[in-house]
């Protein structure tokens, strides 16, 4: 259970929301300039709230009220970025490995042969990140999050920077992370169709605060694709 | 005499340049990553040594580090290191005048480092610690480089405030540039100068040229290829 009751205030934009998911995966859905961004880095830990509380699983993340905030890298709360983010002086291999040495967890050669065959980047492991495609370093991010062994993951718009070609390569992965991985997720995106793809339910955002939430029925009705 | 001065200034420099490097690195950080009371300040006092004439440099170098100075005083009494008239105070003068020049191209490549790359490792549980160790020194190793290969030509070639502050003693404190400088003085030296002229431009040149390499393999690098 996630549960997340912030304020902050960014210049002259205002965020304050409010809300508390148990699904697998928790869609944040907005248009851009709403503050998912913003919402998913203070779970993250990467942004501090003014006021407020983040838990998960009744374990408390921040609250304001006892200045108590957990530092980013002991949150365990694995972060898929648009832009990958993979580090370009290591492989592929000690990118995926890069969050298992980190937090010092013993080697799990199950769980490395379940996520790579599960975005299928077994063939990656000896390239650098900068010879791999969008979509591939992409599931590089997913995997090296997940084998980071996260009690969280967040997903903020990880298919924005591809093109449609891309997504539909993409898509199924996380699919299949939803409902084979184990760990529930936030995915953060504007479009609608994705929501209902990939989203049990669904948090509304609008001008930095909530204003609807379940699931698919409060999504706008996809508009006519003019191609 | 010649090789002499050579060998001496290879570990003036050497010396100087290993021992400015940590601090090097860490001045060069918070340069580049934090915002603290006094950062234009120390900014500055890094500079001052470009930009003073060096007899000035090492006569405070002398004044502060001499048997009589208030450090150099204490030093040689605690920790029996004394700086004045011996090559370990041409090491010091080195590294301070070539600080500025090492700290320059590390400053630099941290700078260029994409900062949502150490966010990224920290959402992946690493320390701040670990992510200068793992993320940010290695990205900048080759602007590291470039700032020693750098720092250590200036060293070689120090001469104001090395002088002031040790003299020109053969075998202790003279360096190639002031070899070079006694030479010139001396009858018949010119030859013997010609060639330690010849080595010190070859040593800086290719110091340069390695400088130059290592800034672009830190930009290859970035770019993670």
């Amino acid at each position: 259970m996630l549960r997340v009751d912030v304020a902050k205030q960014l210049g002259e934009f205002a965020i304050e929301a409010s809300f508390a998911s148990e699904g697998r995966v928790t869609g944040l859905f907005g248009a851009s300039g709403a503050g998912k961004t913003s919402l998913v880095n203070m779970i993250a830990g990467l942004l501090r709230p003014d006021r407020g509380t983040i838990s998960i699983d009744g374990a408390t993340l921040d609250d304001t009220s006892t200045k108590s905030h957990v530092p980013v890298h002991r949150r365990r709360i694995g972060y898929v970025f648009q832009d990958a983010r993979l580090f370009p002086h290591l492989d592929i291999r000690d990118n995926l490995d890069y969050g298992r040495r980190m937090n010092r967890l013993a080697e799990d050669d199950a769980l490395w042969r379940r996520v790579t065959e599960l975005l299928d980047i077994g063939d990656l492991l000896g390239r650098r990140p900068g010879k791999l495609s969008g979509g591939e370093r992409q599931r590089v991010a997913l995997g090296r999050a997940l084998l980071s062994q996260p009690r969280l993951l967040l997903l903020d718009e990880p298919l924005g920077s591809l093109d449609e070609e891309r997504k539909e390569e993409i898509l199924p992965y996380l699919i299949r992370l939803r409902d084979e991985a184990g760990v529930p997720m936030v995915y953060v995106s504007h479009d609608p169709s994705e929501m209902r793809k990939l989203a049990t339910s669904i948090v509304m955002l609008q001008r930095g605060r909530v204003t609807a939430f379940g699931g698919a029925e409060i999504l706008p009705r996809e508009p006519a694709r003019i191609r | 005499m010649e090789w002499t001065a050579i060998l001496l200034s290879l570990r003036v420099a050497t010396v100087a340049t290993l021992v400015a490097t940590p601090l090097g690195i860490a001045v060069a950080w918070l340069l580049a990553r934090r915002e603290f009371w006094g950062k234009t300040l120390l900014d500055a006092a890094i500079h001052l040594p470009l930009v003073l004439p060096p007899v000035v440099t090492g006569y405070l170098l002398l004044l502060t580090f001499g048997r009589h100075g208030a450090v150099g005083a204490w030093l040689a009494e605690h920790l029996g290191l004394v700086f004045a008239f011996r090559w370990t105070g041409a090491a010091l003068a080195c590294g301070i005048m070539s600080f500025p020049l090492l700290v320059r191209p590390i400053r630099l490549s941290i700078e260029a480092i994409d900062r949502r790359l150490e966010q990224a490792a920290a959402t992946l549980g690493a320390a701040p610690w670990q992510v200068f160790l793992t993320v940010t020194l290695p990205l900048a190793l080759s602007g590291v480089l470039a700032g020693m290969v750098l720092g250590f030509a200036k060293a070689l070639g120090e001469f104001g405030a090395t002088i002031t502050f040790v003299s020109n003693i053969p075998g202790e404190t003279q360096t190639i540039s002031s070899a070079i400088y006694a030479l010139i003085q001396t009858p018949n030296g010119d030859p013997a100068a010609l060639r330690l002229v010849m080595v010190s431009s070859l040593m800086a040149m290719a110091a340069l040229i390695a400088s130059e390499w290592f800034a672009r393999r830190a930009l290859l690098r970035l770019h993670g290829n």
